[in-house]
């Protein structure tokens, strides 16, 4: 399954929910849920513990509009729109994590 | 929304007839704009239109009155930087005639 | 208003730029607020320390770019911009990641702040 988070993990629980339950697969951030990704986030070493268990993605445009694209941490995949597009494909099933 | 035709070229406005796309702007659009608002154009007129666009190309917004005549004060003289001069030039108020002639939105805090 | 009272008023942003609209509804509140000659204070807190961040680039997201605005406040005479220094350490942030001039402050020092105000306004 294909997780999608679009909110800020300092603002919403949604990143740690998703984190909680969600058993495998990957994980897409995009809009404020980017803000996980970057480095010295408080959030980054929960992320960091999730990449054993999920392929995690962040949505580079998102990145770039916040000033983050250059600080993204290791591990993280940035994509474009297409390769958004492409993940939902792949996956047999996605959810949002609103 | 309605259409301004300068040179067989149509330009978007909104229905105060300020352009609602600043890249399309050039001086013809300004010109034609001037027109519309009885602002017949000089050298002074193009020195705050070109001050305008340089402003909102830095800020991304249209400057305030008091803020525009503080800054054109600064940047051309501080004979320039009186609203009275800047009255002159746009009598129905600078910032609403002049930031339409420049193309730009109308700005914020306008009153 | 009557005229001659000065009010201390405060803005305090806590939401990041694009994922709401708050922020650039805070901006805008505070464009217009300086017409009247208020004493106006900034705080940038939590995740609101974001709209101050270096580098935005919003062309690929189809969204206008205010950032650059902030430069403007000082033309408006807004010069009390203050940053939680615990929101930015938070976020892997110091102050040389920010577009303006700002005092950094403490948690503690900033709550004092606030205490003070005539008027908080929240986004």
């Amino acid at each position: 399954m294909l997780h999608i988070v679009n909110k800020s993990p300092a603002e919403r629980n949604a990143l740690e929910s998703c984190l909680r339950v969600a058993q495998g697969g990957a994980i897409l951030l995009i809009e404020d849920g980017v803000y996980a990704a970057t480095r010295g986030n408080a959030a980054e070493n929960h992320l960091r513990d999730a990449l054993s268990r999920f392929k995690v993605y962040a949505l580079a445009p998102d990145l770039e509009a916040r000033g983050m694209g250059d600080r993204v941490m290791e591990g993280v995949a940035t994509v474009d729109y297409g390769g958004f597009v492409d993940l939902v494909a792949e996956h047999k099933n996605c959810q949002s994590w609103l | 929304m309605a259409n301004i035709e300068v040179n067989g070229k149509s330009y978007e406005t909104d229905e105060e007839g300020y352009l609602v796309n600043l890249a399309e702007w050039n001086e013809d659009v300004g010109n034609y704009l001037a027109q519309t608002e009885n602002v017949a154009m000089t050298d002074q007129h193009w020195e705050v239109i070109n001050f305008l666009r340089d402003y909102y190309n830095e800020f991304q917004i249209a400057p305030a009155v008091r803020v525009l005549t503080k800054a054109i004060g600064k940047k051309l003289g501080p004979e320039k930087g009186t609203s009275q001069y800047l009255y002159d030039l746009f009598p129905y108020g600078p910032a609403k005639q002049a930031c339409k002639i420049a193309g730009l939105p109308k700005p914020t805090g306008c009153v | 208003m009557s005229e001659g009272t000065i009010k201390k008023f405060m803005f305090v942003n806590r939401k990041a730029p694009y994922g709401t609209i708050y922020a650039l509804e805070s901006l805008e509140v505070v464009l217009i607020t300086a017409a009247f000659d208020q004493d106006v204070s900034l705080v940038f807190l939590d995740d609101g320390v974001f709209q101050l961040k270096k580098g935005q680039q919003t062309k690929g997201i189809e969204n206008k770019n205010f950032s650059p605005t902030y430069r403007a406040l000082d033309g408006y005479d807004i010069e009390k911009l203050y940053v939680e220094a615990e929101s930015l350490a938070a976020r892997g942030l110091t102050e040389d990641d920010l577009l303006v001039d700002v005092t950094v402050m403490s948690r503690a020092e900033l709550g004092k702040l606030m205490d003070e105000m005539d008027v908080v306004l929240s986004f």
